[in-house]
């Protein structure tokens, strides 16, 4: 059995693997999870999600078994989709890819490899190879953020914006943010980046306050970042002058918004628990005949006192 | 170049002693008069007090690692020590409010842990690199990796949060002032002239300039090579250790992503103020002065949107190396050779 397990891998690894989710159906299913390290506030909510979700389809499914595997960075990402494929053996791939372009490749090697594929959050570079695409919307982010300022600002008034790691990620939630305060007399007064971190917030925001005398509002564009702006913003007390917004649902934050914070009256979901959205929807490819193929795109919702509730998960660690 | 013959070459030239001391603070100086021509906001109270706040932590940690680098040795663990202890710190904290309540008990036990750790986490990086003869680099390069992992084990990949009440009593410590000066300044100045003594006046920084300049010189002239070198590693984790302790109550919150590049940075700010990197001389102010100098670059940068976001870093490296090659000093020496 072994050998022939042994062959079934060599097979597969060469593209020929066609009957392999038939042959091995009497075995465990095997789902791999390749998903990146947890290196900031956001993907250590990615991983939290991703073992909880792990621990209970495999309480509820005898026969699946699911592997997660974690990267430090795109290329160390590529080596663990060659050793899921040749040494595990896996029957199907859940993906969060470091980044679009450099994995599409190897991606795409597990495809032909004729394992079911589904991406979530950053999509390929070529376009058709996964089975299932999940994402949480970033224009939409911004979209949102945008279209809160101009309500709450009655389309007037001076903002300052923090940006993250310079990624695709950042730039579709700010070209969007922008492209929906156009038409207003929001004036942007300027936009630095502060990577997704607080001390950077907390630094950035300092300086931006000592530098612009009036601000009406703050998009943050992420959980963690405001966290360092609204100490920044204490600090320099000046808390009845301005609001800020940030993004992602970190419990903190989310905690503020249901609380009633005059300082944080919103918080738009950009939710890591998509990774057990993912992963389920795989699940269910091997558990029932419902079809499962196609893209599913999770709306920003933005959250407010009234709905906060429903979204305040104390025991994760974002 | 020993400390000796260093010593030769700059009295060789009369000009050039002054030059060379002075040479990080006149940069520091340009930077000034840059960062003001680009906004005026810039030499604001506030804005002055934000710059040397900021630089507290970097600097604690480079007063520190001169005195690594000056004994020819090398810590790259800092970063993530730093991290360890802010996270170890937050964790005990947050437990011990269950039994002595949100006080000044809690916080005097976390900054007394903090220590501890500090100084027990410097003995480990001294001790495996001399008693173990392993390179510096990669013990401390080890205990990197086994610091950031600790951290990010202990927070669950996310974040750890002090407890709301413990932060009341101990905000002061990161936003109270004296006579209008920031606590982190005064810490940073203390560590300083602490450091200055220490390695300027003491038979123990003496020794240290020798060990850098030539160990085994050193070993033959019956100096206790090993323990010496030790100790630097103590320092320099008692460094960290401080930093950390005005560090946690800034945001009160440690993660993963705290202290990262941090090592980087305070070897910089050593080697931006004169101290060699491959140890026998070392210069505390030129050290406190390259940490400033770091905050500055990055505080200027965020004052002007002249500069494109992108090419921070670019501008950060340059005026890094334009700094550092104008206060060599014997550049204007050249033809005399």
């Amino acid at each position: 059995m072994k050998t022939f397990t042994k062959f079934l891998g060599i097979a597969c690894a060469f593209g020929l693997g066609v009957a392999a989710s038939g042959a091995i159906a009497q075995e465990k299913i095997k789902i791999g999870v390749s998903i990146p390290a947890a290196t900031h506030g956001w993907a250590g909510g990615l991983n939290w999600h991703a073992e909880q979700a792990e621990k209970r389809l495999e309480a509820t499914y005898s026969n699946i078994d699911v592997i997660v595997v974690t990267a430090n960075g795109a290329s160390e990402q590529a080596n663990d989709l060659e050793d899921l494929l040749s040494v595990q053996n896996i029957d199907a791939l859940v993906v969060l890819p470091f980044e679009s372009d450099p994995l599409t490749v190897p991606v795409q090697q597990v495809k032909e490899a004729g394992k079911f594929v589904t991406v979530v959050d950053r999509g390929l570079s070529i376009p058709g190879i996964e089975d299932v695409y999940v994402a949480g919307n970033n224009p939409e982010l911004g979209r949102v953020a945008g279209e809160y300022m101009r309500e709450r600002l009655n389309d007037a008034g001076k903002i300052v914006v923090l940006r993250g790691i310079p990624t695709t990620v950042d730039t579709e939630r700010v070209d969007a943010f922008v492209e929906t305060l156009e038409g207003s007399d929001i004036e942007i007064l300027d936009m630095k980046h502060a990577n997704w971190n607080r001390d950077d917030g907390y630094e950035v925001m300092q300086d931006f306050l000592s530098r612009f005398p009036e601000i009406n509002a703050v998009w943050a564009q992420d959980d963690d970042i405001a966290l360092g702006v609204i100490e920044a913003v204490k600090q320099a007390e000046r808390t009845d002058e301005m609001f800020i917004v940030g993004g992602g649902g970190m419990k903190d934050i989310i905690k503020r918004v249901m609380d009633g914070d005059e300082l944080t009256p919103i918080d738009v979901l950009y939710p890591p628990a998509m990774i057990a959205t993912a992963m389920d929807i795989t699940a269910m490819k091997f558990t029932s005949n419902a079809p499962v193929e196609g893209r599913y795109i999770l709306g920003a919702t933005k959250v407010t006192p009234e709905n906060a509730e429903n979204f305040y998960f104390p025991d994760s660690p974002f | 170049m020993s400390s000796a013959e260093r010593t030769k070459t700059a009295s060789s030239g009369g000009f050039s002693i002054d030059f060379k001391a002075l040479g990080p603070f006149l940069a520091l100086v340009g930077l000034f008069i840059l960062g003001t021509a680009i906004n005026e906001a810039f030499l604001s109270g506030g804005n002055l007090s934000n710059i040397f706040t900021r630089a507290a932590f970097i600097g604690i940690i480079a007063v520190g690692a001169t005195f690594v680098i000056t004994a020819g040795g090398i810590d790259l663990s800092v970063g993530s020590m730093a991290a360890f202890i802010s996270g170890a710190m937050i964790v005990v904290m947050n437990g011990l409010v269950a039994t002595l309540g949100a006080g000044i008990e809690t916080v005097l036990l976390g900054i007394l842990l903090s220590i501890v750790l500090g100084v027990g986490a410097g003995a480990i990086n001294g001790l495996v690199s001399t008693k173990g003869k392993i390179e510096a680099f990669i013990v401390t390069l080890g205990t990197m990796g086994i610091y950031r992992s600790l951290v990010t084990y202990m927070a669950d990949g996310g974040t750890l949060s002090l407890d709301f009440d413990v932060r009341g009593f101990y905000r002061p410590v990161y936003y109270g002032d004296i006579l209008g000066i920031p606590m982190p300044v005064i810490v940073f100045f203390g560590v300083a002239v602490a450091g200055y003594i220490l390695l300027n006046m003491t038979p123990f920084g003496r020794k240290c300039f020798a060990i850098g300049s030539n160990e085994q010189v050193a070993q033959y002239s019956a100096i206790n090579v090993d323990r010496i070198k030790t100790l630097t590693y103590v320092i320099q984790g008692l460094c960290v250790s401080l930093a950390t302790i005005i560090y946690v109550p800034r945001l009160g919150s440690a993660s993963s992503s705290t202290g990262v590049l941090w090592e980087l940075e305070a070897i910089a700010a050593v080697i931006i103020g004169g101290t060699m990197l491959k140890g026998g001389y070392g210069r505390i102010w030129g050290t406190v002065v390259g940490a400033i100098m770091l905050t500055t670059i990055g505080n200027i940068l965020n004052l002007t949107d002249a500069i494109s976001n992108y090419l921070n870093g670019a501008v950060q490296g340059l005026i890094i190396i334009v700094a550092v090659f104008l206060q060599r000093g014997d550049w204007q020496r050249k033809k005399s050779k």
